[in-house]
């Protein structure tokens, strides 16, 4: 055996080598895996301070982030309130009304989705159309009607076919109905889509389907029917979803409002007129509407589901102006029905005694000027009542030139006449009493030859058959009655149903007496409308005829023999009649406007009788002072 | 090459009840408490009823729990000597999901195999670091200097790590990349070589980004400002957020996550587990969940630690990264720290590829530390 040190050495050198590299190695291993760990550690607690800071440091921000997700307000709309007549009828309801609507941000594609939903219910252009509109205007997340008034079937085949329109709903509202349709249409006037300057204020307005009131007590009255919108308060859940209800604040339910007109005679009285004729029947005592009826008119309900413009265009193009209100609207020279205000405006200037008498030969002079009477062979003396009673223009010429027009404006604006009358009616015009202010302000001077013209009810007045109406309920009454529509609000009664509400006119009894009579006598005791008297179980009618012209007569025609009957319809002159019954007790007071009737005596008196005749029997003994309990 | 045989010969004598008992059941009790975690957070996500998620989720633990005891008792030198075998198989399915792959979310990731549908990427990740444990493990401070000696381990890299780009899976990609550069750091490459890896790494970022898909770009997008678009792609990481911080220290409690719930969070069953488990549970909750899977991470440490050959140690290292990084990812993207990925969080998500996945690396993972003092041969220069 050779001792062979070096390869004991160097085996055992190896070894050492080997075992040498192996820890070191092993070291730098362990270093480099500590330091990784390290790292890992470090990412640990990165996460760690990143919860803390989320769920402690700024945990409530998301608590409440958390919370708006989850939960919904949304607004649900009372019902309307509705509109009674003053027999508790219903002239306004509501009624169901199935619709669909579509929640944009909820769909996908709003157009396939609409594509879809045209298969199933056929939607036209035009609706189309509205629908496109309405979803750019309003928020991805407001619900958009897309058709109302749906039947059972289109109902339940869109149901069926929910999982195909995404984003569409069917839920239940309610629509405004009007059961008398065109007879009420100008007093209840309508509701309508609000526009977008009407969003804003309340945001009840932002629901779909919502409606305001555009005219009449419907608009004027819009917040009380209107109530205010409920909350509820919903948990949803990502997509929208209602999973349950966390809250609810119930709205104020819009509050039913009675107004004063019959609608059983209103719709009586349009059956009597035709197309251009106003009637506005007043309680006399304190100025209640009991009809205002004047055709053409117009169907509300059609503004509820949107007006075509075919159907706008129709109205609006219509010479007889179906939308307008007449009674509101209409502006007439009032002709000799202004004679009993002329006369007390005499009275009160003190430029005549009621015994004074003034000379008619058929015309009147002023200067180079003849005014003409209607009673071309003169009336001889005539005092303050044969003038009313003869509706002699003489007499009054003469009083306008000894008064001024001032003096007749300021006592026919105490008669209503040319003023606001604040009734519930938005859009009323107050017309226009003629003055020499007023006439100056438009830039012309005032002449005497005017303020004759004037004294008869002709010139420049613009007055409605309301202040008509209002003028005779004040003569009959001495009292400044307001024309009003409004009864009771929530079953509650407005001030105004008693004549003491009232205030005096401060007009001398004896004086409103001297024009009463000559009333009377121009009815019962041989006057213009003689042929016009009640049946006499219903007492006596006093009242006033008018002609009013539309056309200048002049002098040629008028030489050559004049016959109105030979005119053109519209250039015929208006008929008027004013009235007021019984004389000694009145209830009612009324004024009939017939365009182009020819004679007061002979279009509008009758008419005024049938109307008040109508009136005593459905009204009698007098106008129900009931309140109809607001039933629902 | 004797010697080694013989060793191999002796330790297969080693009895099974020997090697379950070497088994550290303090780990796969920890494994357990994570996917009692998970159970009861799919329970929330199903509203309640065991049937939607929990219990799936529970039979696959079971499935992966057995899977997993059975590799720890498989000799480490055997799965040494498989591992390339194993990346290879792994590379093949790669290659074939994305000839054959079925497409989901606008990628081709998933592959069926019978009843189950893989992921080959997530196994990749496993067979990669297999792979570079073995190819590393005899491998001497000299041998790392030697940049020969590396580049094909980097291919070994770099080729899943484009295929799975071509996918297109960004998430995946990165994470697979990081997973080998922490073999690759651990096993000893020079600091420099690699510091100068990795800033390659970052000046190719932009021309990658260049060639992303517009989801993946608006992705990071909406990660640098998610409100930017609330509807859209910043809706998940706003909804997340919410979850999270609306959970408080306390949380909403078990089913009362109204985020959850409501359904403002989005994959709530998968991705966004973490944020149910927030949501419900709070910071405690979050906090504790947290806690069990570093502790999960930290036994890999422990176990690369422990052993005495560097496969062991590398393999050990290569799977703890792998974890962490899924949790990481997961819960970074959750809290809106980084841009989103569609990164499960294992074992508590629903899901089985990634599940089966990790409870196969965790078999490797016992495996190396039942076999912790086995001879692997000697070191090479």
């Amino acid at each position: 055996m050779i001792w062979r040190p070096w390869a004991k050495s160097g085996l055992l050198g190896r070894e050492r080598t080997v075992r040498k590299e192996e820890e070191r190695r092993r070291g730098i291993f362990t270093r480099r895996a500590a330091a990784l760990g390290l790292v890992q550690f470090g990412a640990f607690a990165f996460l760690g301070s990143r919860l803390y800071r989320l769920q402690i440091e700024e945990g409530a921000r998301y608590a409440t982030l958390a919370e708006e997700n989850r939960v919904s307000a949304r607004l649900f709309a009372p019902p309307r309130g509705r509109i009674l007549d003053r027999n508790g009828k219903v002239v306004a309801g509501n009624r169901l009304n199935w619709r669909a609507l579509l929640v944009a941000e909820q769909a996908v594609d709003v157009g396939a989705t609409l594509e879809t939903f045209s298969k199933i219910v056929p939607l036209a252009d035009h609706e189309k159309a509205r629908i496109e509109r309405d979803i750019r205007r309003s928020r991805r997340f407001v619900p958009v009607v897309i058709r109302e008034f749906l039947t059972w079937e289109e109902m339940a085949r869109i149901e069926v076919n929910a999982p195909d329109l995404p984003g569409i709903s069917v839920d239940m509202g309610t629509t405004r109905i009007y059961p008398e349709t065109e007879h009420l249409a100008h007093v209840v006037g309508y509701v309508a889509a609000p526009a977008e300057s009407d969003v804003g204020d309340d945001p009840l307005l932002q629901l779909p389907g919502i409606r305001v009131g555009r005219a009449g007590i419907e608009r004027h009255h819009d917040r009380i029917l209107r109530g205010r919108a409920g909350t509820v308060q919903v948990e949803v859940n990502a997509v929208g979803r209602v999973i349950r209800e966390l809250d609810r604040r119930e709205g104020i339910p819009g509050q039913d409002v009675q107004i004063s007109v019959d609608a059983e005679l209103q719709k009586a009285i349009r059956g009597k007129i035709q197309e251009g004729t106003t009637a506005v029947l007043l309680d006399a005592r304190n100025g209640e509407v009991l009809a205002m009826a004047t055709k053409p008119a117009f169907d509300p309900n059609i503004f509820n589901s949107g007006v075509s413009a075919a159907q706008w265009r129709q109205w609006t193009a219509a010479r007889s102006t179906p939308l307008i209100n007449k009674a509101t609207n209409g502006l007439y020279a009032p002709g000799s029905t202004i004679k009993m205000v002329v006369g007390l405006a005499a009275l009160e200037a003190r430029v005549c005694r009621p015994g004074d008498i003034v000379h008619c030969p058929g015309h009147f002079d002023f200067g180079d000027t003849r005014f003409h009477c209607h009673n071309r062979n003169g009336h001889g003396g005539m005092n303050l009542r044969s003038a009313i009673v003869a509706s002699c223009d003489v007499y009054f010429y003469e009083m306008a030139r000894r008064m001024g027009i001032d003096r007749i404006a300021a006592m026919a604006n105490r008669f209503g006449l040319g003023v606001d009358l604040e009734i519930e009616l938005p859009g009323t015009r107050r017309g226009v009493m003629p003055t020499r202010g007023w006439r100056l302000a438009q830039g012309r001077p005032w002449s005497i030859g005017d303020t004759i013209v004037h004294g008869i009810g002709q010139g420049f007045y613009q007055l409605t058959p309301l202040s008509l109406a209002v003028m005779t309920a004040r003569l009959a009454t001495g009292r400044a009655v307001q024309p009003h529509l409004t009864r009771a609000i929530g079953g509650r009664p407005v001030r105004g149903s008693r004549p003491e509400d009232w205030p005096s006119l401060g007009i001398p009894e004896a004086d409103l007496r001297l024009v009463r009579e000559a009333m009377w006598a121009v009815v019962n005791g041989g006057g213009t409308a003689s042929a016009s008297r009640l049946p006499a179980q219903y007492g006596q009618m006093s009242g006033k005829t008018g002609t009013t012209q539309v056309r200048r007569v002049s002098r040629e025609q008028r030489e050559r023999g004049f016959n109105v009957n030979a005119l053109p319809r519209e250039w015929r002159p208006h008929a008027m009649f004013v009235a007021y019954a019984p004389h000694d007790n009145p209830l009612f007071a009324l004024s009939v406007v017939v365009e182009h009737g020819t004679s007061g005596s002979g279009a509008a008196a009758p008419l005024a009788r049938d109307i008040l005749i109508e009136a005593f029997q459905r009204l009698r003994p007098a106008p129900g002072a009931r309140v109809a309990e607001a039933t629902r | 090459m004797i010697f080694e045989r013989r060793l191999l010969a002796r330790d297969r004598g080693a009895g099974v009840l020997e090697k379950l008992w070497q088994i550290p059941w303090s780990f796969v009790i920890l494994l357990c408490g994570v996917a009692a975690i998970g159970y009861v957070a799919l329970l929330s996500a199903g509203g309640g009823n065991p049937d939607t998620y929990a219990q799936k989720h529970a039979i696959r633990f079971g499935f992966g729990l057995v899977l997993m005891l059975c590799l720890a008792l498989v000799d480490i030198r055997i799965i040494a000597r498989f591992a390339w075998l194993g990346y290879l198989g792994a590379l093949v399915l790669l290659v074939l999901v994305l000839l054959h792959g079925n497409v989901g979310k606008g990628a081709q990731r998933w592959i069926d195999i019978g009843p189950v549908q893989l992921q080959p990427s997530e196994l990749m990740k496993i067979m990669l670091v297999l792979a570079l444990a073995s190819w590393f493990h005899r491998a001497s401070w000299e041998r790392m200097g030697n940049p020969l000696f590396l580049i094909p381990p980097a291919i070994a890299v770099l080729v899943p790590v484009l295929l799975i780009l071509r996918q297109p899976n960004l998430g995946t990609a990165l994470i697979t990349g990081m997973i080998g550069a922490a073999v690759f750091w651990a096993a000893g490459m020079r600091w420099w070589k690699f510091a100068a890896a990795a800033g390659l790494a970052a000046l190719a970022a932009p021309i990658a980004y260049d060639r992303l898909h517009d989801y993946q770009r608006a992705r990071i997008t909406t990660f640098l400002d998610p409100e930017s678009d609330p509807l859209g792609a910043g809706y998940n990481i706003i909804q997340s957020k919410i979850a999270l911080g609306s959970g408080g220290l306390w949380g909403k409690g078990f089913l009362q996550g109204t985020q959850g719930h409501l359904n403002f969070l989005p994959e709530k069953q998968t991705d966004f587990i973490f944020t149910m488990i927030a949501e419900e549970f709070g910071l405690v909750g979050a906090m504790t969940t947290l806690a069990l899977l570093m502790l999960t991470v930290a036994f890999c440490f422990f176990v690369a630690f422990r052993c005495r050959h560097q496969f062991g140690r590398l393999l050990a290292i290569g799977l703890g990264t792998n974890y962490f990084l899924y949790v990481f990812v997961n819960v970074a993207m959750v809290t809106g720290s980084i841009p989103v990925g569609g990164v499960p969080l294992p074992l508590i998500s629903h899901g089985g590829s990634a599940m089966l996945t990790v409870m196969l690396g965790f078999g490797l993972l016992l495996s190396a530390y039942v076999h912790r003092d086995a001879e692997m041969g000697p070191m090479r220069d």
